[in-house]
């Protein structure tokens, strides 16, 4: 037990005694907590619309109003010619054009009046098809409306929606949890690899080799510095979404805990496994770059899982981030509790127990 | 002197040759990533679960649900009782509850009559998945209303992407973020590693001039990231197939500029660091992260706070991603993309002379 709390006492001197990594250690995950949310929005919003306007009656002027009064589109430009439109298409200022046929006042009592047409710019298909049925939407509404100003035959609204967990449908509540683990992965993940791969480098591992302590002694003694400020920072994550942003658990703040302790020890002992692949800094920070990019994108942090092909859904279910993103994000909006999340947290056992297994058995003592 | 030069930049390319590894990482990786992005990730949300609630199936709400069940947004899952709505939910076993009014069918044709009627049909979405809610509401009312809305008043076009693949969005991203890092990774490493381990002194101290051993630590990088260049524009036009339509040089050249300024970027880092665990934070970690947020490579600039709409400007990925858009999925020719260039260079122009003046000050 005594060289276990030496070398402890070793790993908590040398992290303390860094000035760069210990500033590293509190600015960055602050700076995700507070900055992130503003900026990881995908939520469609400020859609810029320019209206082609054939009519000029008083129908294509209201629809041109509720445009400019809805919440997500912005009325950029108002004109009669497509092609100047169309410019400003290709020059990115205006996303969406509608233009309004002639007549279209005059058609709204016949039954097939010409169609009101709708040119999006697609290079970003989400904004391209949200945006477009934003624009519907508006449109559709000033119609609605307008006929039953007139007495015409009336349409009413025959469907209600219900936002269950979070009604005014904010992104940043769906962001927030998820965001937490890109903070174990760089504080527990990152941190520890690049430490043991640096010792490697300079050679001080040899001189611990030639030890009598075990190699489970030394990795955990490497490992529990980064665990501990791993919690911590978890923690003050945790208080920082609260005051800042209002969002509290809905579900119990033990099923949090439990999970991110799963995750932090699955995540330390993959990127240990990597470490003990690796001779040099510059190569397990490109392999750690893949693995944080392939987690980043593919565990349905900011894109979904399920509009994924079939195979890459598959390939989703041996990333061990797609877990606990699921975990955080159901207990914190939607309250979900322990029992009905069984089947991510086996899972998520199950890797921790693996990769630390892993760790162990291929960290060599002789070189 | 030019031979001085020339056997510099031949030892810096045998250092890298000799760490078969490490290269074949630098070269494997970014291929990897460009597959699985391509491939994998859609921001299009499609495969949603439903479920619905009808106390009475009647045909109505059979042909409704037969009408969703063979959409390929949607997933049906079954039939469920009004009080498990909370449960399927919580659990994330759907996405959506459909639930239809009792006298379903006798209220539709009301509605179609045009005899004003309370709401028949109500959603009940997971809020908690925005975009995934927002697009489901959008699809069902499109599918369920048919008829009695709108919408068949509308025609729409989708421009440069018909198909709404999510790979034109993120190959121009993918490559404004690999190349960044990449490029600043390797120089910045190489020349920190020299400092630490000592070897820059012995090299500092020969008559070759300081401006050009960091030249020649950046001539065998700039051609690796050239390969990996030709490589990427390979694999995004043939596997990909996004449509390199702005002519394939334009791309060519901005991708070099960009390089450039990579590079210069490493060797900034490579002044201010000291050990190379903070270049590799700071060229991985601490530039990672506002590249990834502020590029405009996944999350639209136009959404976020002013402060952060501005701040976006000094980040280089920002105006190299916007280029390599315009020119590869819009079409547009290197001319078009002028402003972007000029702010590329002048970026370029100022890493490199910041870098060369604190690389020289450090001398003295």
């Amino acid at each position: 037990m005594r060289p276990f709390i030496v070398l402890l006492q070793k790993e908590f001197t040398q992290i303390l005694r860094d000035t760069f990594l210990t500033r590293l250690m509190i600015i960055l995950p602050m700076a995700i907590m507070l900055i992130a949310p503003l900026l990881a929005t995908m939520d469609v919003r400020n859609v810029n619309v320019a209206v082609v306007d054939l009519d000029c009656s008083t129908t294509s002027q209201r629809i041109m109003s509720h445009i400019k009064a809805s919440e997500y589109l912005t009325l950029i430009k108002a004109t009669d010619k497509f092609d100047l439109a169309m410019q400003e298409l290709e020059s990115g200022t205006v996303d969406i054009i509608v233009q309004i046929p002639d007549h279209l006042e005059r058609d709204m009592t016949v039954s097939t009046p010409e169609k009101i047409s709708i040119t999006a710019n697609a290079v970003n298909a989400t904004k391209g098809s949200i945006g477009t049925q934003y624009v519907i939407q508006t449109i559709a509404h000033t119609l609605i409306e307008l006929r039953n100003d007139k007495g015409l035959n009336r349409l009413s609204e025959v469907l209600t929606v219900q936002n269950r967990f979070n009604p005014t449908l904010n992104y940043r509540h769906y962001m927030i949890p998820a965001l937490m683990i890109l903070i174990f992965i760089l504080v527990c993940g990152f941190l520890p690899a690049l430490n043991i791969v640096k010792e490697k480098e300079i050679g001080t591992i040899e001189q611990i080799n030639v030890t009598p302590v075990s190699r489970f002694t030394f990795i955990l003694s490497k490992l529990i510095p980064y665990w501990i400020i791993g919690i911590l920072v978890l923690i003050a994550a945790m208080i920082i979404t609260w005051l800042v942003y209002g969002l509290a658990p809905a579900g119990s703040i033990w099923v949090i805990f439990f999970g991110a302790v799963l995750f932090i020890l699955t995540i330390s002992g993959f990127s240990l496994t990597i470490a003990n692949f690796s001779d040099t800094m510059q190569q397990i920070m490109f392999v750690l770059f893949f693995f944080i990019m392939i987690f980043i994108l593919m565990s349905g942090l900011i894109t979904p899982i399920d509009s994924m092909p079939g195979w890459a859904q598959k390939f989703t279910y041996i990333l061990p981030p797609r877990y606990i993103i699921d975990i955080l994000r159901s207990v914190y909006l939607k309250g979900t509790t322990l029992a009905e999340l069984w089947r991510d947290f086996t899972a998520l056992g199950s890797f921790a127990v693996l990769f630390n297994i892993l760790a162990a058995v291929t960290y060599k003592k002789q070189a | 002197m030019n031979n001085n030069l020339l056997s510099l930049i031949k030892k810096e390319s045998l250092h890298i040759l000799r760490d078969k590894r490490t290269m074949l990482i630098v070269m494997l990786i970014p291929v990897l990533l460009m597959i699985i992005f391509g491939f994998a990730i859609s921001t299009e949300v499609n495969n949603i679960n439903i479920a619905v609630v009808a106390s009475e199936r009647t045909d109505g709400v059979k042909d409704a649900v037969s009408r969703i069940a063979h959409n390929d947004y949607f997933t049906f899952c079954g039939y469920i009782d009004q009080d498990r709505i909370d449960e399927y939910l919580r659990s994330g076993k759907v996405g959506t509850v459909i639930v239809f009014a009792s006298d379903f069918d006798r209220r539709m044709e009301q509605i179609y009559a045009g005899i004003p009627s309370k709401p028949i049909i109500q959603l009940i979405v997971d809020g908690s998945n925005v975009n995934t809610a927002s697009a489901s509401i959008a699809y069902l009312q499109e599918i369920l209303l048919g008829r009695a809305s709108q919408q068949a008043m509308f025609e729409t076009r989708m421009l440069f992407n018909p198909q709404m693949k999510s790979a034109y969005n993120f190959v121009p991203g993918t490559m404004g973020l690999i190349f960044i890092l990449v490029c600043a990774i390797m120089t910045s490493v190489s020349i920190v590693r020299e400092k630490e381990v000592g070897t820059m002194e012995v090299l500092l101290v020969s008559p070759v001039r300081p401006a050009k051993i960091v030249f020649a630590k950046m001539v065998p990088y700039f051609v690796i990231s050239c390969v990996v260049l030709i490589m990427i524009l390979l694999l995004a036009y043939f596997m990909l197939h996004v449509p390199i339509s702005g002519g394939v040089w334009g791309i060519f050249t901005l991708s070099l500029l960009y390089l450039l300024l990579s590079l210069s970027l490493g060797l900034l880092v490579s002044t201010v660091a000291k050990t190379q665990t903070a270049a590799l934070l700071i060229s991985g970690m601490v530039m990672m992260i506002p590249i990834l947020l502020l590029s405009g490579m996944l999350f639209p600039i136009e959404n976020m706070p002013k402060f952060f709409e501005v701040l976006s400007n000094i980040v280089p990925a920002r105006w190299y991603i916007d280029a390599i858009r315009k020119m590869m999925i819009q079409g547009s020719p290197l001319i078009a993309v002028w402003k972007e260039s000029v702010i590329l260079l002048g970026m370029t122009v100022a890493f490199f002379g910041l870098s060369l003046i604190k690389f020289n000050d450090k001398l003295e």
